[in-house]
């Protein structure tokens, strides 16, 4: 509350407001809020006035669940095949890689968590609507392998709007690839967690999403199998407000927890530990 | 054949069916012997059958799969085995009539058959949601691949399904985690799993209850990520590009075979399974008795371990 007062204080004593640039404010789209852009940042982009959980890149999440440094990034050549020849596809990748990044739809890599290793991959929304086809399958099963052999919690942050269609039944086999590690992850007894932001939905909420030992959901995340749009059209009728978001699925038991993105890390990383069997962190070892 | 619902480029074979259908009411009715006339019709009604059918397009082939004629779960169930056993519910909310399963027995062998159910008429319909699953329905199909195993009896699943349902309780009681769970547990299954699609194979939905050792695909049945007219809708903004979807998409059995996904096609009657039933039922049942009998020597272990290999390998990409 201090720091709040006083950056107020200074904005409208010196009356420095002409000088800063326009891009520097910055506006809630939900409920109008009105801030300096740093503010919104220094938040992780949730709205100081509502909660509001703007979307973030997934680089974003990876800064935010890894111990400064120590991620390195792994699987960077992967790109898709384009096995089907699907029309405008490759078009529709280039593009996606301008805009996005060569990712595809999930940053992967390893690095460390208040000093325990980890796998982490982080789908990125940017890139196709984070939709799941070959590459962010084969990252998935890659990352879930390697906390196998190595005996490393596995995190996933999941947004997206479900399969690649342009990969066709490629894609959709994805989730049974990625279930079929899942599995073996399961037998090995080792730690996933699992991040559900908005929107998650289609392929990837009926597969890897949801197959967390715990399930984690940022709050008002839009959650579930089919996408709102189209159960409107199969019902006829407007959806009950709150349908769907994270909040939805706590109450029906569908998820563990709506986790503010602020405390993202420390939950998991409080998780991660105990499922291991290790000290809270920072305890004197 | 003659009656009932056809498709459009059915009506060549639908006409000479009932040009010998006439002849041999008019031969019964005015005691005349027509046969050596109707024999070359019937040769080439099966010629027609066969060349149409043959060179089906892939939309063609969706309404195929679609077709209201087509032998859905119960017709293959009642024909392939004996001592059907229909067992109901999840245990935890209600029995989703969008799924039959039960005990069976294939030739002697005790099986648990589950299949997606479609109506044959807008009552069954209702009461069928159109063959799309709630949660619940994934949940009894669980619940029994788990006494399966306890029983050591092989699994066998029949996919027909537009798709699970998109719909309000249906998503209040998890469809994406029934569906991941039925995923992650079939992965997991000591016993073996054949799933058969026989008609409409609708994104995931249909793997819900299709993750298995050996996938076999009925010559006209479609598997894909989405509907076709879904898949033009969103790409184009127009449904009516689903021919153009449908191609792109890659649907039809003979894709699948060639995209590595499937173990087998099984062959249908010429002019579809619809136009024998019995014909196509015997195919599908030697096939599933050849791939079980392949199976039934494997250790539990190692096939789970060449289950997980299996799926580990679907998927293009390039890398360097
Ligand atoms: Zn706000």
């Amino acid at each position: 509350m201090a720091w709040f007062r006083k950056d107020r204080r200074r904005r409208t004593a010196q009356r420095e407001k002409l000088e800063i640039p326009a891009d520097a404010w910055d506006k809630c789209e939900v409920c109008g809020h009105v801030d300096i852009s740093e503010k919104f940042e220094r938040a992780l982009q949730v709205c100081p006035g509502c909660g509001y959980h703007r979307r973030i890149p997934g680089r974003r999440y990876i800064e935010l669940l890894t111990d400064a440094g120590s991620f390195t990034e792994l699987f960077t050549d992967m790109r898709s095949a384009d096995a089907l020849q699907f029309e405008g596809y490759a078009d529709r990748l280039v593009i996606a890689e301008r805009k996005a990044g060569p990712q595809d739809a999930m940053v992967a890599g390893c690095g460390t968590l208040t000093g325990i290793e980890i796998n982490i991959g982080a789908m990125e929304f940017a890139f196709m609507g984070g939709s799941m086809g070959s590459v962010v399958g084969e990252k998935v099963a890659r990352l879930a392998d390697r906390s196998v052999q190595r005996s490393a919690p596995l995190v996933l942050v999941s947004a997206s709007g479900g399969a690649r269609m342009q990969e066709g039944v490629l894609s959709l086999m994805q989730m049974a690839k990625t279930s079929a590690v899942m599995a073996r992850l399961r037998e090995a007894g080792t730690p996933y967690v699992s991040i559900l932001t908005n929107p998650t939905t289609g392929g990837v909420s009926a597969s890897y999403a949801m197959q967390g030992d715990v399930n984690l959901a940022e709050p008002g995340a839009v959650i579930g199998f089919a996408g709102p749009r189209v159960i409107k059209q199969t019902i006829g009728q407007d959806l009950p407000k709150g349908f769907q978001t994270a909040e939805f699925l706590v109450e029906h038991g569908m998820v563990d927890a709506v986790v503010p993105r602020p405390q993202l890390r420390d939950t998991t990383a409080r998780l991660l530990r105990m499922m291991q069997g290790l000290e809270p962190a920072g305890a004197a070892t | 054949m003659a009656n009932g619902f056809s498709l459009d480029f059915e009506k060549p074979i639908v006409d000479l069916e009932r040009q010998i259908e006439s002849l041999r009411r008019m031969a019964a009715d005015r005691e005349l012997d027509v046969e050596s006339e109707i024999t070359p019709l019937v040769a080439k009604l099966a010629d027609l059958r066969r060349e149409i059918y043959r060179g089906l397009t892939p939309l063609q082939r969706v309404q195929v799969a679609r077709h209201p004629r087509r032998p859905y779960s119960l017709d293959y169930i009642n024909r392939i085995f004996t001592d059907f056993v229909e067992l109901k519910g999840d245990r935890l909310f209600r029995d989703d009539p969008a799924i039959v399963a039960g005990w069976a027995r294939l030739d002697a062998q005790p099986i648990i058959v589950i299949g997606q159910q479609k109506g044959r008429d807008t009552k069954e319909n209702l009461q069928r949601n159109f063959g799309m699953p709630h949660p619940e329905g994934y949940r009894k199909a669980l619940r029994l691949m788990r006494m399966a195993e306890r029983f050591r009896a092989p699994v066998i699943t029949l996919i027909d399904t537009p798709g699970a349902y998109p719909g309000l309780g249906a998503e209040e009681r998890g469809q994406a985690e029934a569906i991941a769970r039925n995923l992650e547990e079939m992965a997991a299954l000591r016993t073996s799993v054949i799933a058969a699609v026989i008609g409409e194979g609708g994104s995931g939905g249909a793997l819900g209850l299709g993750l298995a050792d050996r996938v076999l695909m009925m010559e006209n049945a479609i598997y894909s990520v989405i509907s076709p007219e879904g898949c033009a809708a969103i790409l184009w903004k127009d449904a009516s590009q689903k021919e153009r979807a449908a191609e792109a998409l890659r649907l039809t059995a003979q894709d699948l075979h060639e995209l590595g996904i499937i173990d087998e096609i099984v062959p249908e009657p010429p002019g579809g399974a619809h136009t024998d039933p019995d014909g196509a039922a015997n195919t599908l049942a030697a096939c599933l008795e050849s791939h079980l009998g392949e199976l039934a020597d494997v250790e539990p272990e190692e096939r789970v371990r060449q289950r997980a290999e299996k799926y580990r390998k679907i998927g293009r990409i390039v890398e360097g």
